[in-house]
């Protein structure tokens, strides 16, 4: 007999070491996130992908799927918390969107839309952050960097190099480049590594691509993320 | 007075593109001249509002007069709206927020590239600049939010249309943009 869990009172069968969003993605049933990406190990830090299991909030990336568990996913309150903490991703960085490259294709935004956010709520940092456009093909705008820890991933598990780390803790948390002055010109990364490609944000972004693609046929200017995500994630 | 109903509009620091935008519903602006009379805003010329049902405020706010305008507004009207990305997160010009006023105003007005009989503007009737350009809801009570650079008309037309015809207002995916 198959093993199920239930999402929103959903039957949804999973496989022995699947985790809840692993199973979830596989049904059809999609789960806010950011930080987490099927081809890379779960970092669970972006707390979006935050469900009940069995009355107590747990994250979906993480949390290994087990025989009978009763999931909450889309209730009110989750939807509620999960654009609270949209809203904080937006006001701890500078997310200026008007003037941004990657606007209408990032998933920050994209999530934004999904869950029907139309202000910041809270007080904006206006964090001084830096720009490095050292490199030849490649651009950093740490503005928009939400610590993900997808192109840290990226480039350890997929590209077998070290480039990116983040230090810092708190509102002094930054994503730091492995190389002797810091900048990325003088590290080993290569415009085609994954993590050159990986950002969910338009943190890293290759040079001369921007504003490509017209506004009304962006990703997420007609499509939600939920149903891009799923057909993305279950191709791959 | 009339039973229609009161709307007041006004730019703060921003660039008259979310009224332009307004004005972009064509010819429903007929439709809505019928249910509606505007009360300050740059399209009457009025200097005050006045018991106001709706206020549509652009931009965020950059200095002392900006603050002065956001509170009457505040003050006279039911229901106020942030209209457009520079009223919601201070937009463009908010890009100032990590540079000191005195760097801003120095590379403005004395060390900038081509300034001629470098000087820093003092006339008492100038409002001061303030510290930082604040989204209007770090300054007052903001009631609705309509996300864009600018809105688009239909976004206008869709909150206006719902208020009047007494329901809560309501964009659907495709009128929700922050760009
Ligand atoms: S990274 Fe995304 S959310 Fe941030 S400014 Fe760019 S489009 Fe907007
Ligand atoms: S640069 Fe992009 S991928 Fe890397 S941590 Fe920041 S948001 Fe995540
Ligand atoms: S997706 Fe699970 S914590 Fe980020």
């Amino acid at each position: 007999m198959n093993k199920t869990i239930s999402i929103d009172g959903k039957t949804i069968p999973f496989k022995t070491g699947q985790t809840i969003i692993e199973a979830a993605t596989a049904a059809g049933v999609y789960i806010p996130h950011l930080c987490h990406n099927p081809d890379y190990k779960p970092h669970g830090s972006c707390k979006l992908c935050t469900v009940k299991i069995n009355g107590r909030n747990c994250s979906a990336c993480t949390f290994p799927a087990t025989e009978g568990q009763e999931i909450l996913n889309k209730t009110p309150e989750l939807e509620n918390d999960r654009r609270k903490i949209t809203q904080m991703l937006f006001v701890e960085g500078n997310h200026f969107c008007p003037s941004c490259e990657q606007s209408g294709n990032c998933q920050l935004q994209g999530l934004g839309y999904y869950l029907s956010m139309k202000d910041n709520h809270f007080p904006h940092f206006f964090a001084n952050r830096e720009l490095d456009a050292s490199h030849p093909e490649l651009l950093i705008d740490h503005n928009r960097c939400i610590f993900c820890n997808l192109c840290v991933r990226a480039s350890q598990q997929s590209d077998g190099k070290n480039v990116f780390v983040i230090s810092g803790r708190g509102i002094n948390k930054r994503l730091t480049v492995n190389s002797t002055t810091g900048k990325l010109k003088d590290s080993n990364i290569s415009v085609d590594d994954c993590a050159a490609q990986i950002c969910p944000t338009g943190a890293i972004l290759k040079k001369r691509t921007a504003y490509a693609v017209p506004i009304g046929q962006r990703l997420y200017d007609t499509k939600k993320i939920d149903e891009i995500a799923l057909e993305q994630e279950n191709k791959e | 007075m009339s039973d229609k109903i009161r709307i007041a509009t006004t730019s703060l620091a921003g660039c008259f593109g979310c009224h332009m935008s307004f004005l972009d519903i064509d010819e429903r602006l007929l439709k809505l001249a019928a249910l509606v009379e505007f009360d300050r805003s740059p399209i009457t010329d009025i200097e005050h509002c006045t018991n106001c049902d709706i206020g549509l405020i652009e931009g965020g706010v950059c200095n002392s007069e900006n603050v002065h305008v956001l509170r009457e507004f505040r003050k006279n009207c039911k229901l106020l709206v942030a209209v457009g990305a520079c009223s919601i997160n201070g937009g463009l010009p908010a890009m100032r927020n990590h540079i000191s006023v005195e760097d801003c105003l120095n590379e403005s007005y004395i060390d900038g590239i081509g300034v001629e009989n470098p000087q820093i503007p003092n006339d008492p009737e100038l409002p001061l600049l303030l510290d930082k350009v604040y989204p209007i809801h770090e300054i007052v009570k903001v009631d609705y939010y309509l996300p864009g650079c600018p809105p688009s008309a239909d976004v206008f037309w869709a909150f206006l249309t719902d208020v009047i015809e007494g329901r809560e207002p309501n964009l659907p995916y495709e009128l929700l943009h922050y760009d």
